[in-house]
């Protein structure tokens, strides 16, 4: 346990990504089987340990310390285990527990058993192992190590290529013994059944304009960017996976997709809930997300659909190095040969000018896609976010002049910032009360540092009212709030949500008087989207 | 409430009626008394400080001579009758003249701790235990998470850095006043005798401690050119300047903090410090909790920080306990 300890401690407070994947590999290097694999699947985020809950952590030390000095420090520190590591006074004991005991322990532990482990567990460690095991048991270990970064750390820890072990990822179980016999050279590649495997998905990247500016358009195939979920549906004799593009398998809750998928092959592409050829807002598929079962009538008002994107594989033929060009030629002549229900093409573009294709990304505002994609004809379908293939070209954020409500200290790095800002726009109120503000979003990104001290310092000393961790300021501040969409939404009392919003500016200068009407907010609304009539221009 | 009345909160500062001064006032008033020299106590402007001949010496060096009309120095536990009050200081042990304000009149005292500690110190006098009716004290770290670690351990830690990465550069950034003596002379208790680089902003203070018998060998000023010649070396610098331009000349470096607040991991990451080390010049939950039972006063007011935590802790061991509004005070500022 000592070693992961130390392993988290160094990798929190090290910035240099390279200095990160020496300490990985150190770590794998000095740690025991199946210690390291243990370790591996907590950063990677497979452990299973879901049995302990913040509440269970919560509840073993408000026995022990006083509730209110407790509730104080969490508010104060903004993280769980920080606060219940430094908080919690131990007995240590000088036997030191293992890692492997830990985990194994905390797997096996029956439900009723979870909290008296946990806190005999806490007891017999110092404070950085306290840390460790409750990031551990907790999951999210926000270490600042991607699953990417991991790969790559033992990738080279074992002298292979990241490709090696993002092909076999998914088929590896923790604690990963085989894998790491297999990387020190003491086995044969573990011998995995790769056919329902996801595989790891191609990523794009955000596009600039200088970035634009050295591409030539000849190269290029545009394509809408919808705005759903991705997905990889999989389908070989008779079984049949659904992936999202981390892998997770959300097939369960949707049978409907399931059930269409009588070919055979590896689809990439976009999960949507489209109604009378509509997409509708992502709301919709919301809906459907996160269900184990959905019922019939779920089903039935939120039809989904896939728009398919690419085709990796087909029985015996992996596409993936091909030619994006050659695959999208095979994915329409797949499209064609199938009987396709629940899966319909997504339409590709051929790109003659970047102006001509910039207006197409603007030139609607309905709703259902996010911008284009740009990709490139000739990319073989490469794991992860390689750069120089795919690009995402968002349409251009709408804006709004809001005015700042209240304000939430953040977490992990932003602990005791207040970083989370909630705020709203003016509804004309009854004829004498005149106008009032209503909460129509919520955003914790899009400043700088510099402007988060600035908005903290506004936050502390605006303070009306303080409710916990959130306080309510005076309405003077006006911040500009960039969206990709605004929909509709009965959750919230303004009656509509927006989409991925973020402060662009904040308006020091600008009376608050002046932020905009909840009219003149709605009228941004996205209009629903008919499909366009599907082409093919290659 | 404890019945007295000839003190109290003020936006200028905590104010004694009985002899009408103010204590720490944050801008300059006709008399203040002021426990120590961080510059969000001593302020420059007023007519007549009251204060420890190094308080006040270190407010001439930051301000110049002319910081106050008249001065007054006074030894710990030197009694001076001011209007209707008794007052004398006594040791905080939280920088070097560093005082409590100790105030009596009609049979009740009254004791403002300042900033304190009570945590061993090679640099200053060690804190005393003054029985009293109201205690006002401190609570920059009034949270049961703070519990400060052994501030040699930490050093050890810097120590060992240093043996492990030889060719890296270990910049650690200390509050000019108190903390890089007290880090300095640390180090040298525990054999580092080799020369210490230190940043402009410390060489004055470094000055004026060797000079109050404080001994802190060979501390060599960083230039341009002896940039370079920094590698395995410890440099010594002002917090904000491990962020600032002037910490880009290192080629190969390590940035570490001495502070309390370096006990939260991510406190230490906003600043991006690698090597964070605690090491605090203020009371921990624990110094604070046992200072309140040891000076036996019927009420605690609480200022300064995390104020609503001790209130209820006071409050939960059967005393009056209130928090004591200041203005001026930033959590952050010379923790």
């Amino acid at each position: 346990m000592k070693l992961f300890a130390d392993l988290l401690e160094r990798l929190v407070f090290t910035n240099s990504r390279n200095e990160k994947l020496r300490l990985l590999a150190t770590y794998f290097r000095e740690a025991p089987d199946p210690d390291r694999g243990w370790a591996v699947a907590a950063i990677a985020g497979t452990l299973d340990t879901r049995t302990v809950t913040p509440s269970i952590v919560r509840k073993l030390t408000e026995a022990r310390v006083d509730p209110v000095l407790f509730r104080l420090s969490y508010d104060y520190v903004g993280d769980l285990a920080q606060t219940v590591s430094l908080i919690w006074q131990g007995q240590r004991t000088t036997e030191p527990v293992s890692l492997d005991k830990v985990v194994s322990r905390l797997r096996s532990a029956h439900r009723s058993e979870i909290a008296p482990l946990l806190e005999s567990l806490l007891d017999c460690l110092g404070e950085s192992e306290r840390f460790a095991l409750l990031k551990l048991a907790t999951g999210g270990l926000r270490v600042g190590v991607s699953a990417r970064m991991l790969k790559l750390a033992l990738a080279s820890f074992g002298d292979k290529a990241p490709e090696e072990i993002e092909e076999l990822w998914f088929g590896l179980e923790p604690p990963y013994c085989a894998l790491f016999a297999w990387l020190e050279g003491r086995a044969p590649a573990p011998a995995v059944d790769r056919t329902l495997l996801f595989r790891p998905a191609m990523l794009a990247h955000p596009l600039d304009a200088e970035t634009l500016a050295r591409l030539d358009p000849a190269d290029f195939i545009a394509e809408w960017k919808w705005d759903g979920i991705r997905v990889q549906a999989l389908s070989f004799d008779g079984k049949r996976r659904l992936y999202t593009r981390t892998g997770d398998d959300i097939g369960h809750a949707f049978p409907d997709i399931l059930e269409s998928m009588t070919w055979e092959g590896v689809i990439d592409g976009e999960l949507l809930v489209v109604e009378d050829e509509t997409v509708r807002p992502f709301h919709r598929l919301q809906k459907r997300l996160g269900r184990k079962a959905p019922s019939a009538r779920a089903i039935a008002e939120n039809p989904a659909r896939i728009r398919a994107y690419d085709l990796l594989e087909l029985p015996g033929a992996d596409l993936r190095p091909q030619p994006f060009a050659i695959r999208r030629q095979r994915l329409e002549e797949w499209a064609s040969a199938n009987p396709l229900s629940r899966f319909d093409l997504s339409s590709v573009f051929p790109v003659e000018t970047w102006q001509q294709i910039d207006a197409l990304r603007e030139r609607s505002r309905s709703g259902g896609y996010e911008g284009l994609m740009l990709k490139r004809r000739d990319s073989p379908y490469l794991a992860g976010r390689v750069k120089g293939h795919w690009f995402k070209w968002k349409r251009e954020p709408l804006t709004a002049d809001c005015v700042l409500m209240y304000a939430q200290r953040g977490h992990g790095k932003r602990s005791s910032y207040y970083s989370d800002f909630t705020f709203g726009c003016w509804q004309e109120g009854a004829e004498s009360a005149g106008p009032r503000l209503v909460p129509v979003g919520k955003a914790y990104s899009g400043f700088t540092n510099a402007e988060l001290l600035e908005l903290d310092k506004f936050v502390r000393a605006n303070t009306t009212e303080r409710f916990g961790p959130v306080r309510a300021v005076t309405p003077d501040l006006v911040i500009e709030v960039a969206f990709d969409a605004l929909q509709p939404s009965s959750r919230h009392k303004s009656g509509v949500a927006m989409r991925f919003p973020r402060i662009k500016r904040i308006r020091w200068d600008k009376p608050a008087a002046e932020a905009d009407s909840l009219t003149t907010l709605s009228a941004l609304r996205d209009m629903p989207m008919a499909d366009q009539k599907q082409q093919s221009l290659l | 409430m404890s019945g007295i009345d000839w003190i109290f909160p003020t936006p200028t500062g905590l104010y004694c009626a009985a002899g009408d001064f103010y204590i720490d006032p944050m801008s300059p008033v006709d008399r203040a008394v002021v426990t120590h020299g961080h510059a969000d106590h001593a302020r420059a402007g007023h007519q007549k400080v009251l204060a420890t001949t190094q308080t006040l010496a270190i407010m001439a060096s930051r301000y110049g001579e002319e910081h106050a009309r008249q001065t007054q120095a006074v030894n710990y536990g030197e009694q001076v009758t001011i209007g209707g009050a008794i007052v004398r200081l006594a040791p905080a042990g939280h920088v070097l003249g560093s005082a409590q304000v100790v105030i009596e009149k009609a049979g009740q005292r009254v004791v403002v701790s300042g900033d304190y500690k009570r945590r061993p110190d090679p640099t200053c006098t060690p804190f005393e235990v003054v029985p009293c009716d109201l205690f006002i004290t401190e609570a920059t770290f009034g949270l049961p998470v703070f519990r400060h670690p052994d501030a040699e351990e930490e050093v050890k830690k810097l120590l060992r850095s240093l043996l492990v990465f030889p060719e890296k550069t270990h910049l650690v950034g200390v509050y000019a006043l108190g903390k890089c003596q007290r880090l300095i002379r640390i180090l040298r208790d525990n054999g580092y005798d080799t020369p210490i680089f230190v940043h402009g902003a410390l060489t004055a203070l470094s000055d004026f401690y060797e000079q109050h018998g404080v001994a802190l060998g060979e501390l060599v000023p960083v230039t341009t050119e002896s940039k370079k010649a920094t590698k395995g070396r410890l440099v010594l610098c002002p917090p904000s300047a491990l962020a600032d331009r002037w910490s880009r000349g290192f080629s190969d470096r390590i940035a570490a903090l001495a502070s309390g607040w370096m006990l939260i991991r991510q406190r230490a990451k906003q600043r991006r410090v690698e090597l964070p080390l605690v090491i605090s010049d203020h009371a921990d939950w624990d110094e604070l909790t046992a200072t309140i039972t040891d000076v036996a006063a019927d009420t605690i007011w609480v200022t300064h920080g995390q104020e609503e935590a001790l209130v209820h802790y006071a409050r939960s061991c059967g005393l009056e306990a209130a928090p004591l509004a200041l203005q001026g005070r930033d959590e952050e500022s010379a923790a």
